[in-house]
């Protein structure tokens, strides 16, 4: 039999397997790394018209979550405040600023300042926040450390599954619901002693607040 | 001496209860050779443009044209809508399933049995399944309405969090197939490699040589090569023999883990296996009889093998009656109301009646003539039975899908289904991409194992005076 192939093509078949597996390797990663909400989503930053810094007000004077988003326990959206209660404190503190323009116009014109929305789910995502911050789902559990942020960014993925892992094990998530906007709070310094207070009374919390944390499609996707 | 040879063949069984030679006319190996590979070298005869232009004009313009408008607009150009929501894509799905089923029956079940006259139409056979296969998997691909989120059907780890349903056997129906394809794809390809070697060692021109030593993967016929190969074709026979339970099974299984009236039946994953078979054994024949009589293949695909074709077909046939006959029964003797509400319709209801009585008419009464020899050695009657088989078999899927779905247990909820044009149009385009794969297959590949069939053959054995190696190329 005359050879038409020569004798290294015996070794192509292992080289196109090892080609196939390498790419695909790099694929795989690449979409799993670069592809999804961890990556596509986290660190988002919008400019804002008014460089308002969470640090200095929630971290620093230490302002309730809920002095300027006041409706996120009876809402299911988390309002962003009007100027006029910016101006309940700017009208005496820096109140010439002009950093601060924008809002004294907002207050005298009654114009809303155009934030930009940081935080988004898609549009056949149902969200409520007022059930969650009432059965003890801190703010931090979706936004992170807010009151450490100079300007608000996105710092959690808002995956689907980030949806999920907390709803299939609400117990290891929840908190007593005075303490749901205090961002730095936790059961003990003491990472063992605050794992198993997490366990008992996330328990209890689950079986006393009634808390379904539904995992039905139509839960979310109405 | 001359008592001695009278006595042993006094032993002999009479003629007529003789096993038939599997090839007929005592021809020698050389000549198998010949007349194997002839139609593979040949030139292109005219029928077969005849038939292959308006298939590839199938495949090509009115398959991808309904695809296109149907994924980019969505299911609802289909007949499919409340409460008739399976319609055509599942009732073609399960009918191209079926078609695959007799392939690998033919091919590896009679294989494990030592049924010699199974090499002559295997490969066909085995060819009829891949392609059917094919075929099949492109209706629940589109079926589930976008098709960009197909792999939502397997276990990829994904950031939603989420998982296939394991429990459901939809879910086992996407493995079922899958592998399917795989493990048929590769017990076809793997059969041919000995006769792509024998293509490529008579091969003419340049290309040719190197397209089948490509195909041929070295193949060289050594004693250790064959050791090889024998063993994993045993292993892929089992495996194949298997799937052929399972994977129409499992289609069975997704009709009757619901509770509608007229699928709730433990009978059904039985009855798709022999249901697929049954129409499988009709489509080998719709496909034999002509291929054998215009590539001139009648002393090897000899009548004696259509005639066994033949009655395997009529004894799943008669399986299948028998299943009709306890589904009417059971849904009668259940007392339940709304079962028997539902078979008394699949006969007297004035919406799909007709299909009702059709199905009887064709599965039932029609199998019952190859009872007869003088109809089992009639090709053209062969030949329309196959057809009608195929015809009934598709009726029966309709009148199981859609005539159970249409009218459930609230009147309030009963609807109606007629197929559309984009139904119609993707079912034409499906058998005219089967009907170009076969004819391209039938025309440039090796249609009928050589190797196996000389394996055959008295000559293949070496004690036969002019068998094996001594005989040269007889």
């Amino acid at each position: 039999m005359s050879a038409i192939f020569p004798k290294w093509t015996n070794s192509l078949p292992l080289a196109l397997g090892a080609v196939v597996a390498v790419v695909g390797g790099v694929v795989t990663a690449g979409v799993a790394l670069y592809a999804t909400p961890k990556h596509t989503r986290v660190g988002y930053e919008p400019v804002q018209p008014v460089p308002f810094s969470h640090k200095i007000h929630a971290g620093q004077m230490g302002l309730d979550c809920r002095y300027c988003h006041n409706g996120v326990e009876k809402s299911w959206f988390a309002n962003l405040p009007g100027a006029s209660t910016c101006m309940n404190c700017h009208n005496q503190v820096m109140k010439d600023d002009p950093l601060l323009a924008v809002v004294r116009d907002s207050a005298a014109t009654g114009k809303p300042i155009p934030w930009v929305q940081v935080h988004k789910v898609p549009d056949y995502v149902y969200f409520n926040h007022s059930v969650h911050v009432t059965r003890g789902v801190s703010c931090v559990e979706c936004h992170g450390r807010v009151d450490q942020m100079e300007e608000v960014y996105h710092a959690k993925s808002f995956s689907m599954s980030f949806c999920l892992d907390c709803h299939r094990d609400p117990a290891e998530h929840i908190r007593p619901t005075a303490q749901v906007t205090h961002l730095d709070w936790q059961w003990s310094t003491n990472e063992a002693v605050a794992a198993e207070m997490q366990a008992t009374n996330g328990t209890k919390f689950v079986h006393d607040w009634k808390v379904e944390s539904l995992q039905s499609c139509s839960a979310c996707h109405r | 001496m001359a008592d001695a040879s009278t006595n042993l063949k006094s032993l002999l069984p009479p003629v007529e209860l003789r096993r038939q030679p599997v090839v007929e006319n005592n021809q020698g190996l050389g000549w198998l050779t010949d007349k194997l590979s002839a139609f593979a070298e040949g030139k292109i005869p005219l029928w077969w443009w005849f038939f292959f232009l308006p298939s590839a004009f199938c495949a090509t313009v009115i398959l991808p044209f309904c695809l296109f408008y149907q994924v980019t607009t969505g299911v609802g150009v289909w007949g499919n809508n409340h409460p008739v929501m399976w319609g055509l894509d599942i009732v073609n799905f399960i009918w191209w399933v079926g078609v695959a089923h007799a392939g690998t029956l033919i091919s590896a079940l009679l294989f494990l049995t030592r049924q010699h006259w199974r090499t002559t139409i295997g490969r066909m056979a085995e060819a009829m399944t891949v392609f059917s296969v094919m075929m099949a998997g492109l209706y629940p691909a589109i079926h589930v309405g976008r098709a960009w989120f197909d792999w939502f059907m397997f276990p990829v780890p994904n950031s939603n969090g989420l998982w296939p349903q394991f429990r459901s056997p939809l879910m086992w129906d996407v493995f079922a197939v899958n592998t399917y394809v795989m493990v048929s794809m590769l017990f076809w390809f793997m059969g041919m490699i000995p006769d792509f070697a024998v293509l490529r060692d008579r091969a003419t021109t340049r290309v040719r040589k190197a397209i089948f030593s490509a195909l041929a993967m070295g193949w060289t016929g050594s004693a250790s090569q064959w050791h090889h190969y024998e063993k994993a074709y045993v292993v892929l026979c089992g495996l194949c023999t298997l799937l052929v339970f399972t994977v129409s099974s499992i289609v069975g299984l997704d009709f009757c883990t619901a509770q509608l009236a007229g699928w709730h039946a433990t009978i059904f994953p039985l009855y798709f296996v022999i249901g697929a078979v049954f129409c499988g054994f009709g489509m080998v024949l719709v496909i034999l009889i002509p291929l054998r009589k215009w590539c001139g293949l009648q002393d090897i695909i000899t009548m004696s093998h259509i005639d066994k074709v033949a009655k395997l077909a009529l004894v799943s046939g008669l399986i299948i009656d028998y299943i009709y006959a306890m589904e009417f029964f059971i849904a009668w003797y259940s007392g339940d109301p709304y079962e028997r509400w539902v078979f008394g319709h699949r006969l007297f209801g004035h919406t799909y009646g007709v299909l009702g009585w059709m199905l009887i008419g064709l599965n039932v009464v029609m199998t019952q003539f190859l009872w007869l020899k003088k109809v089992r050695s009639s090709l053209l009657a062969l030949f329309i039975i196959g057809v009608l088989i195929n015809i009934g078999m598709w009726t029966e899927r309709f009148v199981i899908v859609v005539g159970s779905l249409y009218q459930d247990f609230l009147p309030a909820n009963w609807g109606h289904y007629k197929p559309t044009i984009w139904d119609v149009g993707i079912y034409v385009g499906s058998l005219g991409t089967f009907a170009m794969l076969y004819l391209l297959f039938v025309k440039f590949l090796p249609m009928i194992a050589i190797s196996e069939v000389k394996g055959a053959t008295p000559q293949g054995n070496p004690h036969h005076p002019l068998g094996g190696a001594k005989g040269g190329r007889h």
